[in-house]
């Protein structure tokens, strides 16, 4: 086991494309952590990059101690699952699993030994007999990530495992990764577009975006407070209202009027925006104690909550999540509330975090 | 047959009555198409018909006239003289059969052993202009082998591979390397690279990866092309010609060609070798025709 040492990685392909600009990543021993961001922003490039199956153009990569720039895939020690599975298609289940082991040269009874715990651990029993084309989608993830674990890898890898999956099959793979993970206490590097994936798997996330790292922090911090415009309109299902204020009266304004607490250290003369969780937000009865006048234009009744879409003052769309017991008819006429403490504050020009 | 408006809408057996009219038309529509491909078919097959009966006439039928079209002596002399010469002893002919199967065989061997692995590197590697090489390969196939011949026989005079076996095995593998290639890395294409990456996590060089796990997987496609070569190997005439002369190293396509001309024409002869030349062809596109669809048909299938 061993953390990874990312040091501005830079990657440069052939043709000229640049897919990963500047990325620093420092990875502890055991941790789990994720790197999220769109489509193209360079996630599988940084991953193939670590694991040695891509060259970087500059920058340093070391696994624990080791600096491993120069060393192919196979003395790398790390173990990397693919979005799409790569499971040898003229292999049964049980000689995929024992694969990366026999490469190894180690003796058929440890294989065998191992073959069996990690099948025991996936759940693989009935399948060990099967050939790749046999097993459904679950079934080959599984094996594909029991073909990790046999090796005892330093880092595990995992590139959008679970994208072809369905929506319930990929929730009770997240839990099996997180427990597996967490059990065996090996160092694992996950990419995924999935904000969700992405927070209830990390210890750390790291928020790409072409090619540059946005912010790294606990799935916490980086709901909280994300640190660019970037990051809070990626981070949240729906995302954060980014509503432009005014300082005035040492409070914060909307031009709808909307107030709100000011974070401390706030710069002047700049345009700004404050983030505000649609949690933060109450729709209320109009006229309502600090409340200021909007309307509604949508609702989306989700069961546990429902997502209001209100307009206030010139101020569009702005989303706000309220138990389901709280019912406003579309277009009426309704208050709207600020609740939550003091939302991060960001610059328009720079888009970075201010306050 | 018309349908009126009247009948069409009618509800009850009327449907039935539409239906069975467009059967017999669909009927009427099948008988056509089967005569048409019945003419199509004699016109088509004729010769290759004449040339069986040929192979098996005696020669005095071969020139009667009227023409024999049944009622002739079925002989297989022609066969026989086609491998054993008049006099015993193995026939001039059967020797540029021998050759025939070396050098066809040969060249596609050296052109897979070339083509494959290079197809696989223009599939997975980054090359520079890889489009421009990719089109300057193909290119070496737009060339008519007449055009190229003249320069090639000089060349060939030089180094000394006129009327040798090694100089038609060469000639024949540079062209097939180029169609190898082409037709091998759409295979390659279609042959995901994870497998390969996965290789090498698990502790593989690339090359091993690629010959445990990409290789096995290219298989078909490799007979498929394989195929193709040999049959261009095996039936080129023009190169074949100019660059050999001697009964020893000629290959079947000029010997039988060789055999018309002069004052009198055996044509039960050059029926049956033409015949014994077809086979192999037949046989192996018969052998290997699902992959051979597959090659056709490259880049249909999507994983
Ligand atoms: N082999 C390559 N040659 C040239 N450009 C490439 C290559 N691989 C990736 N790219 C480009 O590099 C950029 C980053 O690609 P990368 O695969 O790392 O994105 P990603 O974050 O993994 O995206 P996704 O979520 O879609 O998988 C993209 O613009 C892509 O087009
Ligand atoms: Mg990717």
């Amino acid at each position: 086991m061993a953390g990874i040492e990312v040091t501005a990685l830079h990657k440069r392909y052939p043709d000229g494309t640049v897919a990963v600009e500047h990325v620093d990543l420092s990875i502890g021993d055991g941790e789990l952590f994720v790197m999220l961001g769109p489509s193209g922003c360079g996630k599988t490039t940084t991953l193939r990059a670590i694991a040695g199956l891509e060259r970087q153009t500059t920058g340093d990569i070391r696994i624990g101690e080791t600096l491993v720039n120069d060393l192919p895939p196979a003395e790398r020690d790390i173990a990397m699952v693919f979005q799409f599975y790569a499971l040898y298609p003229h292999l049964r289940t049980r000689d995929n699993l024992a694969f990366p082991l026999r490469a190894e040269g180690l003796p058929k009874s440890e294989v065998h030994e191992r073959v069996d715990e990690a099948a025991r651990l996936m759940r693989l029993g009935p399948l060990l007999d099967r050939r790749p084309h046999r097993l459904s989608g679950g079934e080959q993830q599984r094996v594909a990530l029991a073909r990790a674990l046999v090796r005892r890898p330093r880092a595990f890898l995992m590139d959008e495992p679970l994208t072809n999956l369905d929506a319930e099959l990929r929730a009770d793979m997240r839990t099996e990764i997180k427990h597996l993970q967490g059990q065996l206490g090996t160092t694992m590097v996950y990419v995924t577009h999935d904000q969700v994936e992405a927070m209830s798997l990390g210890h750390r996330i790291a928020i790409l975006n072409k090619g540059r790292v946005e912010q790294i922090g606990t799935p916490l911090e980086v709901y909280d407070r994300p640190a660019s415009l970037f990051c809070a309109a990626f981070i949240g299902s729906p995302p954060m209202n980014l509503i432009e204020v005014e300082v005035a009266d040492g409070k914060l304004r909307s031009q709808g009027g909307l107030v709100l607490t000011p974070p401390p250290g706030l710069p002047r003369d700049r345009r700004l925006v404050a983030g505000v969780r649609p949690e933060a937000l109450e729709v209320t009865e109009q006229g309502a104690e600090h409340s200021v006048p909007a309307r509604v234009v949508s609702a989306e009744w989700l069961g546990d909550e429902i997502i209001y879409v209100v307009d206030h003052g010139g101020q569009r769309d702005v989303r706000v999540r309220m138990p389901p017991t709280v019912r406003f008819a579309a277009d009426a006429p309704v208050g709207l509330r600020h609740t939550g403490g003091p939302p991060p504050v960001y610059d328009v020009s720079t888009e970075e975090l201010v306050a | 047959m018309a349908v009126s408006v009247d009948e069409a809408v009618a509800t009850g057996p009327a449907p039935d009555r539409t239906r069975s009219a467009r059967r017999r038309g669909g009927l009427g529509r099948t008988v056509l198409e089967v005569a048409l491909l019945a003419v199509l078919a004699v016109v088509m097959l004729f010769p290759v018909l004449w040339m069986i009966e040929t192979s098996i006439k005696e020669n005095r039928d071969v020139y009667a006239i009227p023409a024999k079209f049944f009622d002739f002596k079925v002989t297989l002399d022609h066969f026989k003289d086609v491998f054993v010469a008049s006099g015993g002893g193995r026939s001039a002919l059967s020797v540029s059969f021998l050759n025939s199967v070396l050098v066809a065989g040969v060249s596609t061997v050296l052109a897979t052993v070339l083509g494959v692995p290079a197809a696989w590197a223009y599939s997975r590697f980054s090359v520079k202009a890889k489009k421009d090489q990719l089109f300057f390969i193909l290119s070496t196939r737009f060339m008519p082998p007449v055009v190229v011949v003249i320069p090639i026989f000089l060349m060939y005079r030089q180094v000394g591979l006129i009327d040798s076996k090694l100089g038609l095995i060469l000639i024949y593998a540079a062209f097939n390397v180029p169609f190898t290639i082409w037709m091998m890395k759409g295979f390659v294409d279609e042959v995901p690279a994870e497998y390969e990456d996965a290789a090498m996590l698990d502790g593989y060089t690339r090359l091993q990866a690629f010959w445990r796990f990409t290789l096995p997987l290219l298989l078909p496609g490799i007979a498929a092309t394989a195929v193709f070569a040999l049959i261009f190997s095996w039936n080129e005439f023009v190169f074949a010609i100019f660059l050999t002369s001697s009964d020893g190293v000629r290959t079947a396509p000029p010997a039988i060609a060789g055999l018309i001309g002069g004052t009198t024409v055996d044509w039960g002869l050059v029926a049956a070798a033409s015949l014994v030349f077809a086979l192999p062809v037949l046989i192996f596109a018969y052998l290997v025709r699902k992959h051979l669809v597959a090659g056709v048909t490259l880049g249909a299938v999507r994983r």
